[in-house]
């Protein structure tokens, strides 16, 4: 049988002799995957966090098959001098009213100077904009105004605060959802005409919403692009010169980086794939990983050169050692991404698939444009000290001297550790996935405190008969319940049709105070609305309220800012009470609540991922080390990290999002290639020198030992990068995943040596060879110089 | 402007219509060729409908969303002609149940908002509609007010595009601009055809100048021998994917209507 050190033999000979071929030949390979990034979108749809499937999505775009569509922008207007009831400032929100309905996609807006107020006066029922022409108004109209802003159901704390210090001016927007620009298209347009009134009044605009939030997505993506994207230049180009301490080097490692980068992007463009923030990570990611494998190949490199071999054939010897770790490592890091596609997000299916696809980019480049470079280019090797490998060789001292007392540790801390993974809640509000840095947060931040509530509950009450809804049994019902809503801690604000038939009575009976109550009479509940419908303007219909047979009505809540436990708790609490006191079947849906279950549907999904990837990981393992006894041994030091990582931020924050589901596979992945090196070294010196499991830790440390803690620290670096992002779900995944990284380290440091020299006590025969680790003594001198 | 080159007769009658332009003084010498164009056209169309007196139909309205949900309404329909002023109306509702009886009386004026009142059986009152605002949904539907009310020449500007053929037919197609500012639309494309002056498609175009809504006409039948009325109106909302359809049927003329028909007093009566 061949070996297949025999043939990555004849590779690195093939590679040597056609370097400039194959130096031609991979970088057109990676021009033309790279080339389709032209054809990758960036989806700015909040949706897009949501599978078809996805049963509060289901529920969410029937109700919006029902009714009108709720994508919003809130514009909050803030005077200046604090007071909305001013001429100066009403005639703002009369400009800013006129001038919204000409924003792109824009179905309907809403404000306190077009709300119908409706009022008797004799026989006639008057409906007019409550405010028309300000800049006239007598200090007694402007009062007359206020009292009637702040005292309406359907504007107090929605579209004016109680002092009457802020209003605000809702937008809907019915987008086609056809092309991915609409939402950046409607927000440039809103911000302008934003501008547009600070210019001219002495006001101060601020705005959220559903259109914002999908722009918001859109831009804290763009934003991590342009900042974390050149940090990560700076950090590969510093870990690399200082690790190989030369140009050449550190710009053929770049190339091949930034080329797996852009493979990535590229063939996630030819298969369709379009961006959003956590799919957008993806390059930050490929990038970190693929610094791992060009340093592995280039320290070694350097190591030959350093110990007197020529440049090609320390190139050649670099294949050799590389070449199987290497791809073994590539294959456990995309099957660990891999199992994102378990998951119910499709952003992070995307986001997994781009960055396996990167990997095994990656890989590929690595063991043929980076080492057809590294022949062309010329290179020297520094020279060496060997600190870091000193300080190896003393931890294996201790390791070997004080066992009893490192897994006696090992366990209390892992326990301490692990007893704090329950301290951990998950929370997913689609706010506080944006750190301040955002203006999204920002300003949705002054609109909850300062004007109404961003998340929002829908209830359609079904009434069972066409035009049911004013039938005065149902209207009673709709009334119980939204005093019940109103009565709730978390509600700010229930938008309800049954206060409009309350006023209705009240002004079909010359506004007689006392008759601010439902219309017993079904018929005459039907002609008030009749009534009403007709005299309401272009726009301000009642199809947001009310479905096309009037049979079903929409009642929607606004919340206070809340996790998604309260939210949960108070949706459900709805629905229990419609149940209990109404004997109606209604859920609480939207967007916000779509967010707060996030996480629970992505955690399912997770644990069948997660398995698969443990078990197709260990089985590879199992299979390349040709140990079950160590493949099984592996999972500890595999699993342990981020568990203990879990157990550290329960303690330390105690609050994770969805992308905590996605976590244990991911760093599955990444960290296993730590444990498949030790591994095999450990294993090459016990089968082929034929050291008993002492010895073999000592020299497993020593060949291995300075490579590992390098590799670790550059994945943290990286995650370390990721971890500044704007978005929360990024950045949380990112710290989780460098710390199980540095908590990997350290198991397969301490624990994975004691465990070995514990149960691998039995002698070996040195006769099995090794699928994919050919160190030889040489690597000792894999030093970079770091100390 | 022009993208199909008119046919022989229909070249002859721009000619005519041209004419009759530069004749008619009273006009303000401000219009474009193309302005006074699509006036004329209007007054054309207005001017064939004149004399037809009074007429009465039974009306059918389906609002449909785009996922199917059906919902039906239906109602009876009378009009009177005014000689120097826009045409009265009375529509009683028939279905749902619940507003039967519901009467709804307008006065379209050539001038400023029409007046509006509603006769509420359950409250045995009439209420005037005190709202300049009178483009919303006609119950519900697709339809504004303003698209199903009597268009008087008056409401709008006009600007004469071109001419095109379908359906077998030429037609003209103007573009109007509603006069009232509270009107839901910034423009609206007519087409009509040059035979008969009949609208057969009208594009609403909102504030925003994004297309809207689309009505189309079919089913043409004369009556008395002149005038055309559609048995068939169909409005698509082209943004929520709603629709709207209308039938009309059982058309009289000549019922002999007076004014005092069509007042506050008669609605309670109309039944």
């Amino acid at each position: 049988m061949q070996s297949p050190q025999d043939w990555v033999s004849r590779y690195a000979d093939w590679l040597i002799r056609r370097r400039w071929l194959i130096l031609i030949g991979a970088l057109l390979l990676a021009l033309m995957a790279a080339s389709g990034a032209r054809l990758i979108g960036f989806n700015n749809d909040y949706r897009v966090f949501f599978s078809e499937d996805n049963p509060q999505l289901q529920e969410f775009e029937q109700l919006q098959r029902t009714y009108t569509k709720v994508d919003n922008i809130l514009f909050a207007v803030e005077p200046l001098d604090g007071d909305v009831f001013s001429p100066d400032v009403l005639e703002a929100v009369e400009a800013l009213t006129a001038q919204a309905w000409h924003l792109p996609y824009s179905l309907r807006v809403d404000s306190i100077t077009n709300y119908q107020h409706t009022y008797a006066e004799g026989d006639d029922l008057v409906v007019q904009d409550l405010v028309e022409n300000a800049s006239g108004y007598s200090r007694g109209e402007l009062g007359e105004v206020k009292t009637v802003a702040l005292s309406e159901p359907l504007l107090a704390q929605r579209l004016i605060n109680a002092d009457g210090s802020v209003t605000g001016v809702n937008v809907t927007f019915q987008m086609p959802q056809k092309s991915l620009d609409e939402a950046p298209t409607a927000v440039a347009a809103a911000r302008l005409l934003a501008e547009e009134i600070e210019d001219r009044y002495s006001v101060q605009v601020h705005m959220t919403g559903m259109v914002m939030l999908s722009n918001a997505f859109f831009e804290s993506a763009m934003s991590d692009m342009s900042t974390l994207v050149p940090i990560m230049y700076g950090v590969i180009i510093l870990i690399t010169f200082l690790l190989v301490r030369s140009v050449s080097a550190t710009i053929a490692a770049l190339t091949v980086i930034v080329l797996s980068m852009m493979s990535g992007m590229g063939l996630a463009g030819y298969l369709g794939i379009q961006l959003s923030p956590p799919s957008s990570s993806a390059t930050t990611i490929i990038m970190t990983l693929a610094v791992a494998d060009s340093i592995h190949i280039l320290v070694t490199l350097f190591a030959g050169m350093r110990q007197g071999l020529s440049k090609h054939d320390a190139i050649r010897q670099s294949l050799k050692l590389n070449m199987g770790p290497v791809f073994l490592t590539s294959v456990t890091t995309a099957i660990g991404f891999l199992s994102m596609n378990f998951s119910d997000a499709p952003p992070f299916h995307d986001l997994g698939n781009i960055t396996a696809i990167g990997v095994m980019a990656a890989f590929i480049l690595s063991v043929t444009l980076l080492p057809a470079l590294m022949a062309v280019l010329p290179a020297k090797a520094a020279k060496g000290s060997s600190r870091l490998g000193l300080s190896m060789d003393r931890l294996a001292d201790f390791v070997v001297a004080r066992q009893r007392f490192i897994l006696f540790g090992s366990l209390v801390f892992s326990l301490a550790l692990l007893s704090m993974i329950p301290l951990n809640h998950v929370e997913d509000d689609f706010l506080n996935y944006f750190d301040e840095s955002q203006e999204f947060r920002r300003d949705s931040d002054f609109i909850n405190e300062r004007l109404t509530g961003v998340y929002q509950l829908q209830y359609s009450l079904k009434s069972g008969q066409n035009n049911g809804v004013s039938d005065p049994e149902f209207l009673q019902k709709l009334q119980a319940f939204t005093d019940w809503l109103r009565t709730q801690p978390e509600v700010r604000h229930v938008n309800t049709i049954s206060d409009t038939f309350a006023r209705l009575n009240k002004n079909l009976h010359g506004d007689d105070e006392s008759y601010y109550r439902l219309p017993q009479d079904p018929e005459l509940a039907a002609q008030y609305l009749l009534l009403y419908e007709l005299s309401l303007p272009y726009g301000l219909d009642l199809n947001n309220q009310l479905n096309v047979s009037k049979s079903s009505t929409q009642v929607i809540v606004t919340l206070n800012n809340a996790g998604s436990t309260q939210l949960k708790d108070i949706a459900e609490r709805g629905s229990q009470w419609l149940k209990q006191n109404a004997g109606l079947e209604a859920y609480g849906v939207g967007p916000s609540i779509m967010f707060a279950y996030i996480a629970d549907r992505n955690i399912q999904g997770m644990l069948v991922g997660t398995l698969v990837a443990m078990v197709l990981i260990s089985l590879l393992i199992g299979f390349a080390l040709r140990s079950v006894k160590l493949g099984v041994l592996s999972l500890i030091p595999n699993l342990l990290p981020a568990g203990l990582a879990f157990g550290l931020w329960g303690g330390l924050v105690g609050e994770v999002n969805v992308a905590v589901s996605m976590v244990t596979g991911m760093a599955l992945g990444i960290v296993v290639d730590d444990t498949v090196h030790f591994l095999s070294k450990y294993l090459r010196a016990r089968r082929e020198q034929g050291l008993d499991s002492q010895e073999a830790v000592r020299h497993t440390f020593s060949t291995v030992g300075v490579a590992i803690v390098v590799t670790s620290l550059i994945l943290v670096a990286g995650f370390a990068v990721l971890a500044q992002s704007s978005f929360g779900m990024n950045s949380n995944m990112a710290i989780l995943t460098a710390i199980a990284i540095g908590m990997a380290l350290v198991a397969d440091f301490l624990l994975l040596p004691v465990l070995l020299m514990k149960l691998d006590r039995k002698p070996l025969s040195p006769t099995s060879t090794q699928v994919i680790s050919h160190s030889s003594d040489k690597e000792q001198d894999y030093d970079p110089q770091l100390a | 402007m022009i993208r199909n080159w008119p046919k022989p007769r229909t070249l002859i009658r721009f000619a005519a219509l041209l004419t009759l332009a530069a004749m008619t003084q009273a006009e303000p010498t401000s219009l474009s060729a193309s302005q006074q164009l699509g006036l004329e056209i209007a007054r054309e169309a207005d001017r064939r409908d004149l004399g037809f007196g009074d007429n009465a139909s039974e009306l059918t309205m389906t609002l449909r969303n785009q996922y199917g949900e059906e919902s039906v309404r239906r109602m009876r329909n009378k009009t009177l002609e005014q000689n120097d002023d826009g045409d009265k109306s009375l529509i009683v509702f028939d279905n749902p149940r619940d507003v039967k009886g519901t009467a709804f009386l307008s006065f379209t004026h050539k001038a400023g908002a029409d007046d509006q009142w509603l006769y509420l059986p359950a409250l045995k009152r009439v209420k005037r509609i005190a709202s300049s605002n009178k483009s919303g949904p006609f119950m519900g539907s697709e339809f504004a007010y303003e698209d199903i009310s009597s268009q008087e020449v008056e409401k709008y500007s006009y600007n004469f595009l071109r001419n095109e053929s379908f359906n077998g037919r030429n037609h003209f197609v103007i573009e109007r601009d509603p006069v009232d500012p509270k009107s839901g639309y910034s423009r609206q494309e007519v087409w009509l055809d040059t035979e008969e002056y009949r609208v057969w498609k009208v594009d609403y175009y909102d504030r925003k100048g994004d297309l809207l809504k689309t009505l189309t006409l079919s089913d043409y039948q004369q009556y008395l021998n002149k005038y055309w009325r559609a048995d068939h109106w169909l409005m698509q909302n082209h943004q929520t994917g709603k629709s709207t359809e209308l039938s009309y049927k059982g058309w009289r003329f000549a019922n002999g209507y007076r004014d005092r028909d069509f007042t506050k007093n008669s609605l309670a009566r109309a039944k």
